[in-house]
């Protein structure tokens, strides 16, 4: 936005003496105000997977395991867990109480656990995360075992999703409750005050919290959606953070004295979609715009080529001014399951050619290219440098964006030939996108439930299936870098980008950024 | 006067009931909203627990009729994304933006019409002439960027005003408002002055116009000759005549202001229904869309009405019953 400004003619001194008024520390140094761009549309913590609930969650309740900045497992209301059998995890409870004073006690748990699949008219229940438990037992007050079916060695990184809630809230809670305050009852860092639709959430310290001290008293979690109105509320000082820094405002911002930015590769990998499954596919000609018989994207040789293509370097540094990085898999490096040799594809319009030309398409083919224009960071922009950079090897290649609550229908419809999606790994680790996006479609065993290109590998299904029942943590993670690289080399999709999530704060603040993209209060701290 | 008002009636219910049977339609021609409310982590059995819960999985002529059950009940249904009835969602916004369309609208009568009339009466002295230039500026200015201009120079550089939200609020009627409380005024000036600049302009154009033209005529030649003073015939005579188009134009702007100040409540973080309707077309949150169009069709309607009823007000020669 700030570029905008000066190039709508405003004096380039404006944003100068607009940045050196900033005041060195936040007005009020006991309420901390910050923005998120995303809306919160419930304080039910178990009503709808969506993340921006579960970053406002995070803030007033607490799982019993929690993700660190790096999307690793740490403890949170379980102090430690383990396996007693191969099918039952054990978990040892922390000793706090909830912010009505309640105890926190194994019976909150199993509290939590049967409510989850009964919330009313959830848009996306977070029984999912809890569908694996199949028995629970409560050994003492803080002591509880959940039994799994089979062998099933992602539970704890599962409940990392499930915010855990008092039984003394009573039986069957109610969302609207939830809204109102009556229910938003944790044992997290900061108390519930007022939810205000679509404006704020207030909160207050809970000054008997179990975890380190939160810096501030009171806090206004504020939602700013609109990118420019975000960095003007920090530029005026009626914020002191917020997150998502548009990628315009990145590079300015990051040379301004005057404000701190906190940055992490995060866990949101942007990738293409090709059709792997129909012999003839809706959005492929040939060269001259006549009929193909079949579909060329059902050769590795031209998925490599379509890959190769790609100059990754040059839409990260020009469309996403490096506020992403280039990537050659899921996760980022650092997490676990990464693979640390399998480099992003380089860029090679020569062998993409040859490729081509081996695969029997030496004068290329056409193809239409769909995406968003409203959902990952500069979405629209980045397939339109990827088209043209396809067309430089002989792929002619038509760019539609579409706003996504239109796309996503089609693309889930299989209707596109190639198509940008991008990932968020939940979980940290590579078996959620290799079941969920590589894995062959399979509703009865809940397997590839978003591959909407229809991959389709048995040896790779096997591996992740192998890996699925592994409780041993270094070989699973073997298996799963084995089964990483195998989707990777045989270009099940094509990575492009790891975004990075971008924090902005007023000089005198820290931030711990965060890959999983939580705003998380707590983590907010004055600069000794 | 009752045939004519129960007429009136008849027809907005028919244009409620079309305007829904559009919304049902047009929402499932864009889009599934399981497939932007499901989290990608979900499987396919909990894809389809989610459809059932929505009710999407019967045939949309049932989800229809199932709806308009509901609504003779007075239930519109309740919100996909909040879970919430829709009508209590919009209840909950319709306040603040309410306080920012009359803001808007009290503006630019107050500043409006006496600045039109100033520009009618005396078009070649120096504040008409650039009233007339700085209202081309009103309405030609795009609000979004005006806004952020708002923004930069009074919130950032001078820092006298906060730069978005909503601030506090007082109750009053059991509602919460701003304009009752100091901080929540400073919130809602420049929201309220982007908002209605293009409409100040607007009633300042049409007013010149009006006094240009009325004021040559034989009826104000007469009222002077006569030895009416200049103000009587200016605020009695010439006001008369030219109130029409004016009060049409502001009625209408009132509506569109309170339906579509989308654009300024994003730029200013503004709580209100502009902002709701757009998330939920956003996630094709069918509820609250059809839930909100309904509301804004009666708006107009009874807009329409109070306008028509002010025509008689001010002309005598206009009869209601006349217009059947």
């Amino acid at each position: 936005m700030i570029f905008d400004l000066r190039a709508a003619g405003c004096a380039a001194s404006v944003l100068a003496s607009v940045l050196a008024s900033l005041t060195g520390a936040p007005a009020m140094a006991q309420t901390l105000s910050l923005a998120v761009s995303a809306p919160v549309t419930s304080i039910d913590p178990h009503y709808h997977t969506l993340s921006p609930n579960q970053s406002l969650d995070a803030q007033i309740f607490d799982p019993l395991v929690d993700m660190d900045a790096t999307a690793h497992p740490v403890p949170a209301l379980a102090e430690s867990w383990k396996l007693v059998d191969s099918q039952t995890w054990e978990f040892h409870l922390r000793t706090t109480n909830f912010h009505n004073g309640a105890p926190f006690t194994a019976e909150d748990v199993a509290f939590t656990l049967d409510r989850v699949p009964r919330v009313l008219n959830s848009p996306g229940s977070f029984s999912i995360y809890t569908k694996a438990v199949t028995g629970v037992e409560i050994v003492d007050p803080h002591t509880i075992r959940l039994r799994t079916s089979g062998v099933y060695p992602l539970l704890p990184i599962d409940l990392t999703q499930v915010s855990m809630l008092s039984r003394s809230i009573g039986a069957n809670p109610l969302t609207e409750d939830f809204n109102s305050g009556k229910n938003a009852i944790g044992t997290g860092p900061f108390k519930f005050v007022a939810y205000k639709p679509g404006d704020r959430i207030e909160l207050d310290r809970n000054d008997a919290y179990w975890g380190a001290k939160p810096a501030w008293e009171h806090v206004n979690y504020r939602i700013i959606s609109n990118d420019a109105a975000r960095t003007s509320a920090l530029l005026a000082g009626d914020v002191s953070l917020i997150d998502a820094v548009p990628t315009s405002d990145y590079v300015k911002l990051s040379k301004e004295p005057k404000v701190t930015l906190a940055q992490i590769v995060g866990l949101r990998l942007i990738f293409l979609w090709l059709d792997h499954q129909r012999d003839v596919s809706p959005f492929v000609e040939g060269p001259n715009g006549e009929k193909l018989d079949h579909n060329p994207l059902k050769d590795l040789r031209v998925r490599q080529a379509l890959s190769f293509a790609i100059n990754r370097p040059a839409i990260v540094s020009q469309v996403m001014e490096d506020s992403a990085i280039p990537s050659g898999q899921f996760l980022p490096k650092g997490s676990y399951s990464y693979v640390p040799d399998l480099a992003a594809p380089p860029y090679d319009p020569a062998r993409a050619r040859k490729l081509l030309a081996e695969a029997g398409y030496p004068k290329g083919f056409r193809i239409t290219l769909h995406g968003s224009n409203d959902r990952y960071v500069n979405d629209a922009k980045i397939i339109q440098a990827v088209g043209q950079m396809w067309t430089r090897i002989g792929v002619q290649t038509k760019v539609e964006a579409l706003p996504w609550a239109s796309y996503v229908g089609h693309a889930s419809k299989l209707e596109y030939s190639a198509f940008q999606f991008g990932w968020g790994t939940s979980t940290g680790e590579a078996s959620n996108p290799l079941r969920a996006l590589t894995a062959t479609y399979d509703a009865a065993k809940g397997l590839g439930t978003v591959n909407r290109g229809r991959y389709s590998n048995p040896a790779l299904d096997q591996l992740i299936d192998k890996a699925l029942v592994t409780a041993d943590d270094g070989a699973r993670e073997t298996l799963l870098q084995q089964a990483t690289r195998m989707a990777m080399d045989d270009v099940a999709i094509i990575p492009l980008h790891q975004q990075k999530n971008i924090w902005a704060m007023r000089k005198g603040l820290s931030y711990t950024a965060r890959a999983d993209e939580q705003t998380r209060a707590i983590d907010i701290r004055p600069v000794k | 006067m009752t045939t004519w008002l129960f007429r009136r009636l008849i027809q907005a219910l028919f244009v409620i009931l079309a305007m829904t049977v559009i919304v049902f339609l047009g929402v499932n021609v864009i889009g599934d909203p399981v497939e932007i409310l499901i989290s990608p982590d979900a499987d396919q059995a909990e894809r389809a627990r989610a459809i059932i819960a929505l009710g999407l999985d019967k045939p949309l002529w049932q989800q229809y009729l199932i709806f308009l059950q509901g609504a003779l009940h007075g239930d519109l249904g309740r919100s996909f994304v909040f879970n919430e009835p829709a009508l209590r969602l919009i209840g909950q916004r319709m306040p603040a933006t309410m306080e920012l369309a009359v803001t808007a609208v009290l503006l630019s009568i107050v500043l409006g019409i006496p600045l039109g009339l100033y520009a009618g009466l005396y078009p070649d002295s120096i504040l008409g002439r650039s009233a007339m230039a700085g209202s081309i500026l009103g309405f030609s200015l795009p609000t979004f960027w005006v806004g952020l201009m708002f923004i930069m120079v009074f919130a950032v550089e001078l820092g006298w005003l906060p730069s978005t939200g909503r601030g506090a609020t007082a109750a009053f009627l059991g509602v919460q408002w701003s304009f009752l409380t100091r901080d929540g005024l400073a919130h809602m000036a420049m929201p309220a002055l982007n908002l209605s600049l293009g409409n100040i302009a607007l009633v300042l154009r049409l007013t010149r116009a009006g006094v240009r033209e009325n004021l040559p005529m034989d009826y104000v030649r007469f009222a002077r000759a006569k030895g009416l003073s200049p103000a009587r015939v200016v605020f009695v005579h010439v006001m008369k005549n030219i109130l029409i188009p004016i009060v049409t134009v502001i009625g209408l702007e009132f509506g569109s202001t309170i339906a579509f100040s989308v654009v300024t409540e994003s730029v200013f973080a503004w709580p209100g229904m502009g902002k709701l309707i757009i998330d939920s077309i956003n996630v094709l949150d069918r509820p609250v869309i059809v839930a909100y169009l309904m509301m804004i069709v009666f708006l107009f309607i009874v807009i329409n009405l109070i306008v028509d009823l002010l025509y008689t007000a001010l002309d005598p020669r206009v009869r209601l019953e006349s217009r059947q």
